[in-house]
């Protein structure tokens, strides 16, 4: 068992390849938890930044400015009475929530986090997750169907509609982008996902500055589909709560119905991770060519670091502001510990770059190296999880037939032009 | 790489398959003979990825359990169910059924005792790392006019459909 851990540590391909079961698991383990705390931390940064947005404070109650509200509301769900309403079909009731999160995990199989750093990669790695976060609906349409009331089936119908139309666009967008992977000296594109951001490697570009500004219509539609295809607002008419009450969760309770909102933010993470992995360089830094050589390499190394100390900072900002009152004393020690915690990784990661720069130790550099890849990845995952709470609180929601007028006869035709523009482009260039 | 094509999976998944075939004709219940149905297309297209064919298998996903199953259900969920559960079946087909398992169960045993000499003894070796790219030069080159007339056929299908539906175009 050691000798098939250590084994794998040398190679520089994804366990999947390597047929190392026992790396493939321990990726999958670190994912599912990245992706979990990701999601509570998402739960929290969207209550408070919804309030920011409306000039209201959010949850400020339970822990320093309610930074263990998203653990207190977890406790709440798993406490909850489970109701299944009695004229309830209860087997698909039962499996609905459990397939719309199966589907939404399956497809971080093959994210690209780095070249190697990916549970593994597959021939059809986009087709797959595509595929896999399309059988998500179904969870929604069961739930809707199975509650056996009015509002949840109106809500289940609006968004297997919504899914089924918007898909259409999404697919044209990611043709467009795979395309442009086979413009090298073969000729022969890919659809393997550690591929795409290889090929946006090669030719030293984005593919969202490829062909300016074909890549970048692409990247839009893209951007646009997956908050439809997300059931996010603007486009959330699957729950919208003015009109359906809450859509086609409305009968769930406790622990299946945050079963349904953990599915719902890991495919908003999943989702914006296909349109980074395939218009934004994917594990790229940013200007990985134009400022090359090992000094910049080196400074942009810092970043993971500095992002840290940078949390850390305002942790302490928050410290030295909290009123001095006996009976915020906890609240106080208890960020200044959070804020202690948060400068310690920082440190560790700038010692680890700074490590890798000064000696040539191979284990240092390699780690360095792989912290790089990921860290940048999942930054701009960050942006595109910002950008959700963003419209959420800009924009209000589209009506139906809006919607649809929307998503076939404004998303598809230029999706399709962008399509078959790219292909003549591509041809006449390459 | 160790192959994954071991006889467990094939089991497995051809038994899944067949089980949710029963599951669609016993179910009286529209959505659950479309629930076990979506099973056993997900279950043919594990068969295809051990068959060293992933863009089928792929495809398979994203067309029959994404695309046209959610379309199935969508319909279903719009008819009164608890009426066609309580009615009988009325057309009685199971002659024609049965003639036609039938021929398919003489179809397979034939090819159980004659297989030998009509396929060749091993299959031939799939490329599965660039198996994607062959189904596109297959596509585009050897049988464009094919794939062509295809797509064809399938836009005169749309137009047909839209123009039954619509009063004013």
């Amino acid at each position: 068992m050691l000798n098939s851990l250590m084994s794998y540590l040398g190679s520089s391909v994804t366990p999947g390849e390597a047929g190392n079961q026992l790396w493939a698991l321990i990726y999958v383990l670190i994912i599912f938890t990245g992706v979990s705390v990701a999601v509570i931390a998402m739960n929290w940064l969207e209550r408070k930044a919804l309030a920011h947005f409306q000039v209201r404070l959010g949850p400020m109650r339970v822990g320093p400015h309610g930074l263990l509200q998203p653990i207190a509301d977890a406790v709440k769900l798993l406490l909850k009475e489970d109701i299944i309403p009695s004229e309830a079909d209860k087997f698909v009731f039962w499996i609905a929530p459990l397939i719309g999160l199966l589907a939404s995990f399956t497809v971080y199989t093959v994210v690209p986090f780095g070249p190697s750093q990916a549970v593994s990669d597959m021939n059809i790695g986009i087709l797959f997750m595509l595929g896999v976060s399309s059988l998500g609906v179904l969870g929604i349409v069961m739930a809707g169907w199975a509650s056996n009331s009015h509002y949840p089936l109106i809500g289940a119908l609006r968004s297997s509609a919504q899914m089924v139309s918007y898909e259409v666009a999404m697919g044209l967008a990611v043709v467009s982008a795979i395309l442009m992977t086979s413009l090298n000296q073969t000729g022969t594109g890919t659809l393997s996902m550690i591929g795409i951001v290889q090929a946006q490697q090669e030719q030293h570009v984005w593919f969202l500055f490829k062909f300016f500004p074909l890549g970048a219509i692409a990247f839009v539609i893209f951007a646009i589909a997956m908050v439809a295809e997300t059931n996010r607002a603007p486009f959330d008419l699957a729950e919208a709560e003015s009109e359906l009450t809450a859509g086609f969760h409305t009968e769930y309770s406790g622990l299946r119905w945050s079963l349904f909102m953990l599915a719902e933010y890991a495919a908003m993470i999943a989702v914006s991770s296909i349109a980074v992995a395939l218009w934004l360089g994917g594990w790229m830094r940013p200007f990985s060519h134009w400022l090359s050589g090992g000094a910049w390499d080196f400074v942009f190394s810092l970043f993971p670091g500095l992002t840290f100390l940078g949390l850390a900072a305002i942790a302490i900002r928050g410290t030295i502001r909290m009123p001095k009152h006996s009976l915020f004393r906890i609240q106080t020690i208890g960020l200044g510990a959070f804020a202690a915690v948060l400068s310690g990784i920082g440190l560790l990661l700038l010692g680890i770059a700074v490590g890798a720069r000064a000696g040539d130790h191979v284990a240092l550099a390699r780690s360095a190296d792989a912290l790089n890849n990921v860290y940048w990845f999942v930054m701009k995952i960050a942006v595109f999880m910002y950008m959700f709470i963003w419209y959420r609180a800009t924009w209000p929601r589209y009506r139906f037939d809006q919607l649809m007028s929307v998503g076939w006869k404004v998303m598809l035709p230029i999706s399709l032009g962008v399509l078959i523009v790219t292909a003549i482009v591509g041809v006449i260039v390459g | 790489m160790t192959p994954v094509a071991t006889p467990f999976f094939f089991y497995l998944l051809s038994g899944l398959a067949v089980l949710g075939g029963v599951l669609v004709i016993t179910r009286r219940n529209a959505v659950h003979s479309a629930l076990a149905l979506i099973l056993t297309l997900l279950a043919v297209a594990g068969l295809y990825l051990m068959l060293y064919a992933p863009f089928v298998a792929g495809v398979q996903i994203i067309v029959y359990a994404g695309g046209i199953m959610v379309l199935f259900l969508f319909v279903i969920m719009l008819v009164n169910i608890e009426r066609t559960v309580k009615e009988r079946q009325f057309n009685r087909i199971w002659p024609v059924g049965l003639a036609a398992s039938g021929a398919l169960l003489v179809l397979f045993v034939s090819v159980l005792v004659k297989g030998k000499a009509l396929f060749p003894e091993r299959g031939l070796p799939l490329p599965e790392a660039d198996n994607t790219q062959k189904i596109g030069e297959m596509l585009y080159g050897n049988y464009m006019f094919a794939f062509e007339i295809a797509s064809l056929l399938l836009l005169v299908a749309i137009l047909g459909a839209v123009i039954m539906t619509k009063k004013k175009i």
